[in-house]
């Protein structure tokens, strides 16, 4: 380093770094690389310490836990079957649900139906329905949303009972109280990604379909949603694996009942809340059990969300292409 | 031009030979264009039927939670089933707190990382790893950061804290500040750095010189983003922090390894009790949640904006 | 050691003329470049050119030859791009700046550099200027090296009554001149200016020509032009590169290297003569 010195000339205010200089640099160097690392290692640090604190559960129960439908703490039986089922139902009916609508918007809000400033408006609500937290949906959805569907989904019963999915009365929490409250958690997340992929849809192609005569609606459905489907797709399983997480509104909509039913006003249950209900009161076996539970609940949404992310990275591509 | 003058080759052609052409006339009752008007008209309602949720949330947030905001319940400490009165001035010191501590963690780290995917290692193996980790984060449901959390504070130091709720927050900002920071140190154009390079600056130097600060107002609408999510988590503090019904503070001076006190929670406990009071305070204590996450919301929002 | 063939009467003619203009003690870098790969690319071949103390030296020629990666290769600013290899050598006062336990950060600090668009940073204009010096722990007195160098840089009179002001806040050629302030603030012995003009209209770039003759008194330069005007008007030495159609895309040379007026009024090159004569650009 220092045998440039003398390659100054006089006046000449540079000179090498100080030894401070390039401590430093080496120092800021590492502490970076090690954050990196540290990220890494979190992610290994969780699946180590909810797979280590699940295999005595594992141990005892075996798979029939994944497939027994009793929770009884007295005698120790468990089963997560129910809890299973209710995360994939309530999740698959709030993706219906909040996937449509997400979609929709996505489109209202890309293919120049508002002037700007309405645009804004309705972004901007669509964030906000993002911004608001999941107990406080849970607050509303207990006041505001059970209360509307009652007389509807109890009329639905009446004169519908005998189809499956609208087999029981709704007392209060159920199923699609909590579905719904989880489609309006998702929308935001769906809609996002969505205006996202219909937003890359090169401009070539919209000309294209409007040069051929089509009306709005034909170039949107018949040109600009094929084009963007891989996106639009990786979307849904993003909001898929959303729902798949969410814990407290449902925890406080879904009834926490162990029931295995069809009917969309029946109580049921969720992973995430399953855990939520039950950890803090739980004794050392019963949290044996919650862990593997746990695991469960994470071996599912790492699969859902690698899933759509590896379908984003593909949609990036067909892009590109 | 005269229809006499043309050969009638077929019919239609002669027919038309005196008119400019097809008619282009706009018909909105036409099969096609009707379809579109309708699809369109589907389109507004299922916009609005869209948006009729956020309203409503917020019209009962300030009907209910405003009738019950008051000095009193800023300040006062929760009440017990029967009581009347008390606040939930505990759980938003609780909330401060926690979010804080959980800050202080995630976002040096998440700083640290988003400087080695960006600058310093952006194609290495490791960043590859690192940036499929951090996605994969970002998808971990909040109660898992609870489990986690519980699993290595609180079975370790033997009791529900504030430091074990920060820990749970902490897991779920680090992934949102490190993909937004790496996003924002990226946009620093290359010329720039290259011109702090062309001057001999070491790479640290040209990180902490030029990259960082003018990367900051997206790092930090990153951190704020991050920490409005980490405000209204319930989960994840549920079995970590548990819940409490005093102040941080004693005379001893502040105890921050015991149950703490925290707006998600409270609202969450007091939603499923049978008191009409209890329940009040919990759509207030949600209107007070709901407004520092907007706040901190616009407050980003603003700071993204304002570059130079 | 040529890539391609039929071209060894250009490279005696190189070595010829590198040689016979610089007396070796007035070189100040001695830059010969064999063979310049981006990767698998080849980039430049064969040119050898001598940067001598005390004079403006000009790079030529159209667009693609390579003149600004010869450019960097003196201040290794190529490190920074991916895949960078060569052979050959480039010499800083003697040294091998090169060699294993040199360090580009030291050596840079040595050697200024002027970029094609101005790219002042996002500060005041003080301490963009005061950057430098603040970097090398400079502890006299900021003030007066920054007015030095704003007078130098002739901005002085422009700024010196908004030097709080975002350095971004003034129009493209006083950024320019900026960046050429802060690139003299700490006396660097050598200055290498890439394209520096391009980016200015006809008044700026003709105030940083006059700038970049008086800087001659006491820096060394070295110029990348496109504008053959240009080199006319500011170099004591050309340079001149031209380009080739290789296997991998287009490989830049050394063509001719010399006086301005004799490179420009009588050419040894056929090339070179076609080039001045605006046969292709």
């Amino acid at each position: 380093m220092s045998v440039l010195e003398h390659a100054r000339h006089p006046g000449a205010v540079a000179g090498a770094p100080s030894t401070w200089d390039f401590f430093a640099d080496r120092a800021f160097r590492g502490i970076a690389k090690a954050a990196a690392a540290l990220i890494l290692a979190l992610l290994a640090f969780i699946l180590w310490q909810i797979g280590r604190k699940a295999a005595p559960g594992i141990r005892d129960y075996g798979f029939g836990f994944l497939t027994s439908t009793s929770w009884d703490v007295g005698r120790g039986h468990f089963g997560i079957l129910p809890a299973i089922w209710g995360t994939l139902y309530s999740s698959f009916l709030a993706l219906v649900m909040g996937g449509f609508f997400g979609i929709v918007m996505a489109i209202f809000l890309t293919q120049d139906f508002l002037p700007p400033r309405l645009a804004v408006v309705f972004r901007t609500t669509v964030e906000l329905l993002a911004a608001i937290p999941s107990v406080v949906y849970g607050l509303w959805g207990i006041f505001v949303v059970v209360p509307a569907i009652r007389p509807m989904a109890n009329s639905f019963y009446e004169h519908l009972g005998w189809i499956p999915i609208f087999g029981t009365t709704l007392s209060g929490p159920g199923l699609l109280p909590a579905s719904l409250v989880l489609a309006i958690m998702i929308l935001p997340t769906v809609a996002a990604v969505s205006q996202d992929a219909l937003r890359q849809v090169p401009y070539r192609v919209k000309e294209a379909a409007y040069g051929m005569g089509a009306t709005r609606w034909e170039a949107i459905l018949k040109v600009m949603l094929p084009t963007a489907a891989t996106g639009i797709f990786g979307a849904l399983v993003l909001g898929f694996g959303r729902a798949l997480g969410e814990t407290m509104a449902l925890a406080m909509l879904i009834g926490n009942s162990n029931q295995l039913s069809l009917s969309l006003f029946s109580p049921a249950n969720t992973l995430a809340a399953l855990l939520a209900l039950n950890f803090p009161e739980a004794g050392p076996r019963e949290v044996q059990v919650l862990m593997y539970a746990a695991l469960v609940l994470l071996g599912i949404t790492l699969l859902v969300n690698i899933a759509g992310g590896a379908i984003m990275t593909l949609a990036a591509r067909n892009v590109r292409r | 031009m005269s229809s006499s003058t043309l050969p009638a080759v077929d019919g239609r052609v002669a027919r038309n030979a005196s008119s400019a052409g097809p008619s282009l006339r706009h018909s909105p009752w036409e099969v096609r264009a009707l379809r579109s008007n309708l699809l369109t008209a589907g389109a507004w309602a299922a916009a609005i039927a869209a948006s009729i949720p956020l309203f409503s949330v917020l019209y009962m947030l300030i009907v209910r939670g405003g009738s019950r905001l008051s000095w009193e319940a800023l300040v006062e400490l929760p009440p017990a089933g029967f009581e009347m009165g008390g606040g939930f001035g505990n759980a938003i010191v609780g909330t401060l707190v926690m979010v804080g501590l959980g800050a202080l963690i995630s976002v040096p780290v998440g700083i640290g990382a988003a400087v080695f995917l960006a600058e310093l290692g952006p194609n290495s193996t490791l960043a590859g790893a690192v940036r499929f980790g951090a996605k994969t984060l970002t998808g971990l449901p909040s109660i898992l950061a609870g489990v986690f959390a519980y699993a290595s504070v609180v079975l370790v130091t033997g009791t529900y804290s504030a430091p074990a709720g920060a820990l749970a927050l902490a897991v779920l900002m680090v992934p949102t500040v490190v993909l937004t920071a790496e996003e924002a140190m990226k946009m620093v154009p290359r010329i720039t750095k290259d011109a702090a390079y062309g001057m001999g600056c070491t790479r640290s130097q040209v990180i902490w010189k030029i990259v960082l600060p003018t990367a900051l107002p997206g790092i930090l609408t990153g951190v704020m983003l991050g920490v409005a999510r980490a405000a209204g988590e319930t989960a994840p503090l549920m079995f970590t922090a548990l819940f409490s019904a005093y102040w941080l503070v004693e005379q001893g001076g502040i105890k921050l390894m015991r149950p703490t006190a925290s707006l998600a929670v409270l609202i969450y406990n007091f939603s499923g009790m049978p008191f009409e009071n209890q329940i009040e305070l919990a759509w207030a204590a949600s209107l007070v949640l709901v407004m520092i996450v907007l706040f901190i919301n616009i407050a980003s929002r603003l700071l993204g904006r304002r570059r130079a | 050691m040529s890539v391609t063939g039929g071209s060894a009467v250009i490279k005696e003619s190189v070595g010829g003329n590198g040689h016979a203009v610089a007396s070796p003690g007035n070189v100040v870098i001695d830059c010969k470049l064999e063979q310049v790969y981006y990767g698998e690319f080849l980039a430049v071949r064969d040119s050898h050119v001598p940067i001598e103390k005390g004079k403006i030296t000009g790079f030529i020629g159209p667009s693609g030859c390579g003149k600004s990666t010869v450019l960097r290769s003196l201040n290794r600013m190529n490190d920074l791009i991916r895949g960078f290899r060569f052979q050959g050598h480039v010499h800083f006062h003697g040294q091998d700046v090169y060699a294993r336990h040199i360090d580009p950060v030291v050596l840079r600090r040595y050697i200024g550099m002027v970029f094609q668009q101005p790219n002042p940073f996002q500060m005041s204009i003080f301490d963009n200027v005061a950057f430098g010096l603040r970097l090398n722990r400079f502890r006299g007195k900021m003030g007066d090296r920054v007015e030095q160098a704003l007078t130098r840089a002739a901005l002085w009179d422009e700024v010196k009554d908004k030097l709080k002001n975002n350095g971004l806040s003034l129009s493209g050629g006083q950024q320019q001149r900026l960046c050429i302030a802060r690139a003299i603030a700490t006396e660097p012995s050598v200055l290498l200016m890439d394209e520096p003009c391009s980016a200015l209209d006809p008044i700026a770039t003709r105030r940083v020509e006059e700038l970049m003759l008086q800087l001659k008194q006491n820096y060394t330069i070295a110029i990348v032009t496109h504008n053959m005007q240009q080199a006319m008007r500011v170099a004591d030495t050309t340079a001149f590169f031209s380009v080739e159609m290789s296997k991998g895309g287009r490989t830049g040379y050394l063509v001719e290297m010399g006086p301005t007026q004799q490179v420009f009024e009588n050419p040894q090159e056929k090339l070179t003569k076609d080039y001045i004569s605006g046969q292709f650009s």
